[in-house]
């Protein structure tokens, strides 16, 4: 790749920063160049998200459906899934399935629960309720 | 406070073993560090599944730099991990109190700083914290332009988020280094190491050998799967493009470290290689855009012609191999 031909697409998912690629000068060395992004990255980076997002939104409406526990909805809205929360939880993953059924979800024990604040660095009220539509909740 | 000089690299943990080197007197540069560790590697683990997905290396597995790094040169580099979080804590900000900067291990996807959109829960970031002010952590990311600030929570946090690759507070630095090590000594070993690799693992999905089974792979995919054909591919570009590879999955790394050695060692051959590798980056480059442009639906889908293309890229590495095999460096 030559200088002229790092990309400088502004892309958004880089918020203004600019991400450090190789290239060759015109004596043809490499030198270090800064790049604003690439579109070709920006399709796929696009196409994984919209995966979770549209996880979460079917979560979402299975928990409205009273078919899932909320706990459902928050994993794929961190961009987790069984096996991540899993691990982070130290749980079995078909405890974790479990967990994902309203009714079990609800009579979870305080220690239990405690395993699930931590991996997600949120209250047992917070992981019992639905947030609110609009807002994205990914922190 | 410490003085640090922050530097933005391509990839974090060359970036970060390049920072506290320069830090302690040491300046290499990061295609050198990159190459050396004979870090560049291509695998592709179909039983590993990371986020659903096979697991897809265009390096070896994290901490390989490091410790490639330090085999090569004899830098001993003093590691240290915690089992309890608070522990991991107050021994960072002892380091920090003593005015030492040390390099950590963390999730990206607890650290305050990254953008939205680039957090995901991958366990094997490296960053280097090299002071406090107040309730802060101030901090040079090798991926980022400038030095950035993490709360105290935040960086415990992502310290120890648990899972694969779990960093368990991983804090390390290098031990003093006495003498400037010998690169032209260490350059043959290296590239001979990444060469084997590529070439001569027995394995059918590591090295070039990889490369052509995944072309096989796609070239099979059902179309009847398209939702999940379509993510694989988009896997594939992400793995390759967009983890800190400084382009082309680690390509132009290793090439401008095949360039640099060829100035080192004046060796035409190295430098004639590197031209190979540069070419070879390129392909891959089109490979992504090829499959960016069929994701967009901008033309079809067309699993063939992928195929097509990672052949290409596996003579054109092959070729490169070779060529490094026959220059016979000691």
């Amino acid at each position: 790749m030559k200088l002229d031909d790092v990309p400088q697409d502004t892309s958004r998912s880089f918020d203004g920063q600019k991400k450090r690629l190789y290239a060759l000068n015109a004596d043809g060395e490499y030198t270090a160049a800064l790049s604003s992004g690439w579109e070709a990255e920006d399709v796929v980076l696009d196409q994984a998200i919209e995966e979770y997002n549209r996880f979460s939104r079917e979560a979402r409406q299975r928990v409205q459906q009273g078919l899932a526990s909320p706990l459902e909805y928050h994993m794929y809205a961190h961009r987790m899934d069984v096996t991540v929360l899993a691990q982070a939880t130290g749980f079995f993953r078909w405890q974790v399935r479990r967990h994902l059924k309203p009714t079990v979800f609800k009579r979870l024990t305080p220690r239990k629960m405690q395993r699930h604040e931590e991996a997600f660095h949120m209250t047992a009220e917070q992981l019992r309720t639905l947030p609110p539509e609009d807002k994205p909740q990914n922190d | 406070m410490t003085d640090f000089n922050h530097q933005q690299t391509a990839h974090c943990e060359s970036g970060a073993v390049a920072a506290l080197l320069r830090h302690n007197g040491l300046d290499l540069s990061e295609p050198m560090i990159f190459g050396l560790s004979s870090a560049l590697t291509y695998a592709y683990i179909p039983l590993v599944k990371v986020g659903g997905m096979p697991l897809l290396a265009y390096r070896m597995p994290p901490g390989r730099i490091i410790r490639g790094l330090s085999k090569r040169l004899s830098i001993r580099f003093h590691f240290e991990r915690f089992r309890c979080p608070e522990d991991g804590t107050i021994a960072l900000d002892k380091y920090l109190e003593k005015g030492f900067p040390v390099g950590l291990q963390a999730s990206i996807y607890w650290l305050p700083y990254f953008p939205e959109s680039m957090r995901f829960h991958f366990n094997a970031h490296n960053l280097v914290a090299y002071g406090k002010d107040a309730e802060d952590y101030l901090i040079s990311d090798p991926t980022f332009e400038q030095p950035v600030r993490a709360d105290v929570a935040s960086l415990q946090q992502a310290r120890f988020a648990k899972g694969v690759l779990a960093p368990k507070g991983l804090i390390y630095y290098p031990e003093t280094i006495t003498q400037t090590p010998d690169l032209t000594a260490a350059i043959p070993g290296a590239i001979r190491s990444t060469v084997n690799m590529m070439l001569r693992t027995p394995l059918p999905f590591i090295g070039v050998r990889g490369i052509r089974h995944v072309a096989r792979h796609i070239e099979k995919l059902s179309p009847a799967n398209e939702h999940y054909n379509k993510l694989l591919i988009g896997h594939m570009v992400r793995m390759q493009e967009e983890i800190g590879t400084g382009g082309a999955g680690f390509r132009f790394l290793f090439a401008s470290f095949l360039q640099e050695s060829a100035h080192l060692l004046s060796h035409e051959g190295l430098a004639q290689a590197a031209d190979q590798f540069t070419d070879a980056g390129d392909e891959w480059r089109r490979f992504a855009l090829y499959a960016a442009k069929m994701l967009k639906g901008r033309s079809a889908l067309d699993y063939g012609k992928l195929a097509t293309q990672l052949r290409k890229v596996a003579d054109m590495e092959q070729q490169g191999y070779r060529q490094l095999l026959e220059l016979k460096l000691r």
